[in-house]
């Protein structure tokens, strides 16, 4: 196993040699990064130095005490740090570069679809009449934004294969919010008062969080031998005190529900909602759409199927579409195209007019800038281009399987369920625990060595030592090739000495965190 | 082939081989037939990269941003400059395109940035603790809410009606969910009537919600309404605005015990609404009450300095339905925008900004008084943000200001105006907007005594 | 401690408990293999004393950096004293849960709910 790792930066240190990154303990072998301590902006501050030159005072000036009483004001100004432009430049471009991120290498993060976030989204959206229009400007002068964001309403709404689209949801959990709560006016309209939803063990913690947000119990549903729901458990739990069913599907395990049409049938012959987390559409867009399996509320992560840059951890989207009978609850102000006047254009405007709306879940009409981005994308790759961006995510998914089986891996690291998977798979990594004495935790952090970011880890909870996969559309065969080798070959040499991936990594600017410290005894500001 | 995807036909035959299968249609033989769609999406073909970008050229074209014409529109969102040095960072690849650090190891910049930011906001805000940022303004009224419910259960939450109508709108559809009632307080020339607090404010009360300065731009006296807020035990919200922040009291000073509020205005764009940041930050004692994420310090095994996510046992992802919100990302990406932003602006300049603001709109708040027509809505001090009465129907004084590239503010019920100064409204800004908006009031009232 | 370790004078709950009992009253906490589960602790929220414990219910949490356990009663009663220095010292859960890691210290309501647990042997044959 001697291939070159052209994009592996750990061969510019002469130290190297070979596939093998460094795998020393020595605390006096140190990278120039490692060797670079940390230093906080605050501690950059030299008093008198400044960034910021403020506008020439053009008015008469007043004494502040008239027009602020003392008692109302601060008796110093934050203790924020004073600091040259360019040595703000310096400190955070040096911090940018303890970074790894998706425009670096590959980025396999099960359930985040880190798909490549196209250049030209972040030109268009730094467009002046995008990013200067201000929220409350008057709708006859932003038809322009409205417009946009009335397209992409329908777009969802095709690809959901439901009629009704708020925009408003600023993320998947949020739209989860929205979702339940819907649900919740939807049977309260209707004069019950239900008091469960169902989830199945394998959610995302988002979902149970939710509906106690959202004031329901939770009830779990457990999962079926083959990673589907178990429908007799789902049966003996679904009565009419149910609200609503959440259920993602593929299911975090990456796996198709076969037994969906059922599910569907037991929720709704309960009078209960059947809730879509779309955390995984990015495998099904334009091959099956979960209005037509009979879903009537949908959750789109436009932060993951429709590409926004992830920032780090946000900001992100969660739009959500639903069917005719949970439409009039929708949250306000919904988007509209009104019927032209005098024979001239439609025109698009806010409509607050809506009596029966759950509300508002947050300022203003959403994150457009992320409305932007995916309006463009949807518009880039069209129908077509949608439809074959699922099937190249669930193409990659497999052929990483296939070769993670061919070369061995799976010996140490099988897949939980043995069987086709949509975009993402997981593995369990328990023989391997046993067999080679290393935990997935381990597997992950040797990983990082080899410039690779490492596949979600302890989730779904419901394997032991899990890996989530999700190589997404992005990736080429080369690349998937390479991760498969590179997985191969830490367990290699975790079999001949698994302190080497126990005490891993190595390179990185630093190494093994003490997590356990943080926790006990928080710093969580600098004192200043 | 799609230009965002590498596989070939050569690809997708080999890879198939691999797999065992004989076409990409047998990877989804697990869907039932009759749930497959049968026919393509009902979507428009695919573009070009320079036809999307000549598309969405049009529609940014139909827009009148604030780069168009003068805008004295705020109410939650304000037209403050962005420096250049704030693109040139979060525009960074490493900034951008990672996601969420749940490796350490290999995101210490995303984390130390967080760490800064947390200093930052407990600096503003005058409290302890901060979180990594939530989604936006009015939701973290919503989120302080759900503290509020967890920490307390009681079931009736007391807000002023100077709080911005979104997040007063925001707080009743979340706090429906969980059953708990909000009862609103009327303001008394432009500010919370401390009296009506007082009165409002029981044992049954698990959070009193204030705004600062509120949304009629009016400055609060937090420290009386605090005593009138805390006696039974109640938590005290503020969502506070954070430019004003520089000269203001903070607020966990008169006793709050959670401050949010909208992050915009430090350095990031208006975006018609967002994205944006929420700031959200807390006493000690509500530590463990936190949404969302929480950076913190730690070491390496070699003694380094480094930071971890931390207190992660508060999140959905590992005490699900018992956790302290649902949240799971941040807004990372626009609270670096306001710790570039807070860093550009520094100790000094932040306090200059905010003086300038206040010189300004006492500028204009004056001369806008001295028109006919025209008069104050409240004679409460202010930083940067004012309301007026208007003489004639508000809305339509706005429209006939369009006319001349004017955009006078926010027209509120009763014929109101609520009128933002941002340091890019320069004192001729000011002189013109006075001209424009005494014509246009004089042209309705001139109308109106025609009819 | 490295190696599990389950002490011959205690009784044990299937929720990974443990209670010496000492007269009219009890000392709680959780077992080798609990900690060993769940990792280094790095919280543990006592209850307030005088507040009342029922036999198989969860009475307190004890979290480390990546889990939330519930604590169990191996029985019932009220509780008389809680471990303070856990505050500090999380970690004594780890090094040493039968000793300094201990929980609550309970007045036993009913002590002949300790027929229903196991003994040690009982115990470590349910772990296999």
């Amino acid at each position: 196993m001697n291939e070159p790792l052209s994009d592996n930066r750990l061969h510019t240190d002469p130290e190297i040699e070979g596939f093998r990154p460094i795998a020393r303990r020595d605390p006096a072998v140190q990278t120039a990064q490692q060797r670079d301590r940390a230093t906080t902006i605050y501690e950059r501050s030299v008093e008198g130095r400044r960034a910021f030159v403020p506008p020439a005072l053009d008015v008469p000036e007043q004494p502040l005490d008239e027009l602020i009483p003392a008692r109302l004001r601060r008796s110093e100004g934050p203790k924020l740090p004073e600091i040259s432009e360019p040595e703000i430049v310096r400190h955070y471009v040096r911090l940018s570069t303890r970074n790894f991120h998706l425009d670096e290498g590959f980025y396999p993060l099960g359930s985040c679809t880190m798909k490549h976030n196209p250049k030209l989204h972040e030109r268009v959206a730094a467009l002046d009449g995008f990013a200067r229009l201000h929220p409350l400007q008057h709708p006859s002068k932003a038809q322009g934004a409205l417009e946009l964001m009335w397209r992409l309403q329908g777009a969802l709404g095709e690809i959901a294969g439901l009629p009704h689209v708020s925009l408003q949801p600023s993320a998947g959990s949020h739209g989860e919010l929205a979702g339940v709560l819907l649900t919740r006016a939807y049977h309260e309209d209707r004069g019950e008062q239900r008091t469960k939803v169902l989830t199945p063990d394998t959610a995302h913690g988002t979902n149970p969080a939710t509906v106690t947000m959202a004031g329901y119990e939770v009830v779990k549903v457990a999962t079926a031998d083959d990673g589907g729901v178990d429908v007799e458990d789902l049966r003996a739990k679904a009565d009419d005190q149910v609200a609503c069913l959440m259920l993602t599907n593929p299911n975090t395990l990456g796996l198709w529900d076969r037994r969906i049409e059922e599910i569907a049938a037991i929720v709704h012959d309960v009078g209960a909602t059947l809730y879509y987390d779309g955390a995984n559409l990015n495998a099904v867009v334009g091959i099956s759409r979960p209005g037509d399996i009979g879903f009537d509320i949908v959750h789109f992560n436009l932060h993951k199927t429709f590409t926004q840059p992830h920032g780090g951890g946000g900001p992100g989207a969660g739009p959500i579409a639903v069917s005719d009978r949970i439409e009039p609850y929708l949250p306000r102000p919904q988007v509209v195209r009104r019927a032209p006047e005098n024979g001239g254009e439609p025109r698009f405007d806010l409509d607050y007019d809506r009596p029966k709306s759950i509300g508002r879940l947050r300022g203003f009409q959403g994150n457009f800038g992320t409305f932007v981005r995916s309006y463009a994308y949807i518009r880039s790759l069209g129908a077509d281009g949608l439809r074959e961006m699922s099937e190249t995510a669930v193409l990659n998914a497999n052929y990483l399987l296939a070769k993670l089986r061919e070369n061995g891996v799976a010996e140490h690291l099988p897949a939980a369920y043995d069987r086709i998977c949509m975009h993402e798979f997981v593995l369990s990594g328990a023989p391997a625990k046993r067999d080679l004495k290393v935990k997935t935790l381990d597997v992950a952090k040797r990983l990082l060595d080899h410039n690779v970011h490492p596949p979600t880890v302890y989730f779904p909870l419901l394997v032991d030592e899990a890996l989530l996969v999700e190589p997404t559309e992005t990736e080429t065969r080369e690349t998937l090739d390479h991760f498969a080798a590179v997985l191969r070959d830490v367990l290699d040499e975790a079999a001949e000495d698994p302190d080497v991936a126990r005490d891993a990594p190595y390179t990185t600017p630093v190494r093994r965190l003490d997590e356990a410290g943080a926790a006990k005894r928080p710093v969580i500001r600098q004192p200043l | 082939m799609s230009r965002y995807t590498s596989a070939t036909d050569a690809d997708r035959a080999a890879m198939l081989e691999a797999i065992g299968v004989a076409s990409v249609d047998d990877l989804f033989a697990d869907i039932p037939e009759k749930l497959r769609l049968a026919r393509a999406l009902d979507l428009p073909a695919g573009l070009a990269e320079q036809e999307v970008y000549a598309h969405l050229r049009a529609l940014a074209a139909r827009n009148v941003s604030a780069a168009d014409e003068i805008s004295f529109v705020g109410a939650g969102m304000y037209d403050h400059y962005v420096p250049a040095l704030v693109d040139a960072i979060a525009l960074r690849s490493e900034f951008l395109t990672p996601y969420t650090p749940y490796q350490p190891e290999i995101s210490q910049g995303g984390l130390q940035v967080m760490f800064e930011y947390q200093t930052a906001i407990s600096e503003l805000t005058g409290l302890p603790v901060s979180n990594a940022s939530v989604y936006e303004g009015p939701s973290a009224v919503g989120a302080a809410g759900y503290v509020a419910r967890t920490e307390n259960k009681r079931p009736k939450f007391v807000a002023s009606a100077g709080l911005h109508p979104h997040s007063l709108e925001t707080l009743r559809t979340m706090s429906h969910g969980y059953g708990t009632e909000v009862v609103e307080v009327p303001l008394r020339d432009g500010a919370t009537d401390p009296d009506a607090l007082a009165a409002a404010v029981d044992d049954d009360t698990g959070a009193v919600f204030l705004q600062q300065p509120n949304f009629l731009g009016a400055i609060e006296d937090l420290d009386a309404l605090a005593r009138a807020a805390k006696p039974t035990g109640a938590l005290l919200v503020v969502a506070a605005d954070p430019i004003p922040l520089a000269l203001l009291k903070p607020p966990g000073e008169s006793g709050a015990d959670l401050v949010v509020g909208e992050g915009q205005p430090l350095g990031n764009r208006l975006d018609f609404g967002g994205p944006s940041f929420g700031f959200f930050a807390a006493t000690e004692a509500l530590l463990r009450r936190m949404p969302g994420r929480i950076a913190g310090e730690t070491t390496d095994v070699d003694g380094r300095r480094g930071f971890v996510l931390t207190l992660q046992t508060r999140e959905q992802h590992i005490r699900r339905e018992k956790a302290t919100s649902n949240i799971c990302t941040a807004q990372a990406l626009n609270a670096l925008c306001g710790m570039v932003y807070l860093a550009w602006l520094g100790r000094r300049g932040m306090v200059e900004l905010a003086e300038l603001l206040v010189q300004r709109t006492a500028y204009a708040r004056a001369t806008l008084d001295a028109l006919d027509g025209v008069a104050l809505l409240h004679q409460q001090p202010v930083v940067r943000e004012f309301a007026l009465r208007l003489d004639a129907p508000a809305e339509r004084v706005r429209e006939r200001c369009f006319e001349y590239g004017i955009d006078p503010g926010l027209p509120l019920e009763g014929d109101g105006l609520l009128v933002a100064i941002t340091e890019q409204r320069s004192r001729a800004d000011i002189d013109r907007l006075a001209e424009v908006l005494g014509a246009a009031v004089r042209e309705e009232r001139r109308e109106r005594a025609a009819v | 401690m490295a190696e599990a370790s389950y002490p011959e004078d205690l009784l044990y709950h299937a929720e990974h408990d443990w209670a010496r009992i000492e007269g009219e009253e009890a000392t709680f906490g959780i077992t080798w293999y609990a900690q060993d589960q769940l990792g280094e602790v790095v919280f543990f929220d006592p209850p307030e004393v005088g507040t009342t414990v029922t036999k198989d219910e969860p009475y307190a949490e004890v979290e480390s950096v990546k889990a939330v356990s519930d604590v169990f009663a191996p029985l019932s009663g009220e509780i008389v004293g809680v471990n303070e220095a856990l505050g500090d010292k999380p970690e004594a859960i780890n090094d040493d849960p039968y000793g300094s890691g201990w929980m609550v210290r309970i007045k036993l309501s009913n002590p002949s709910e300790a027929d229903a647990l196991m003994d040690q042997p009982a115990y470590t044959q349910s772990l296999t």
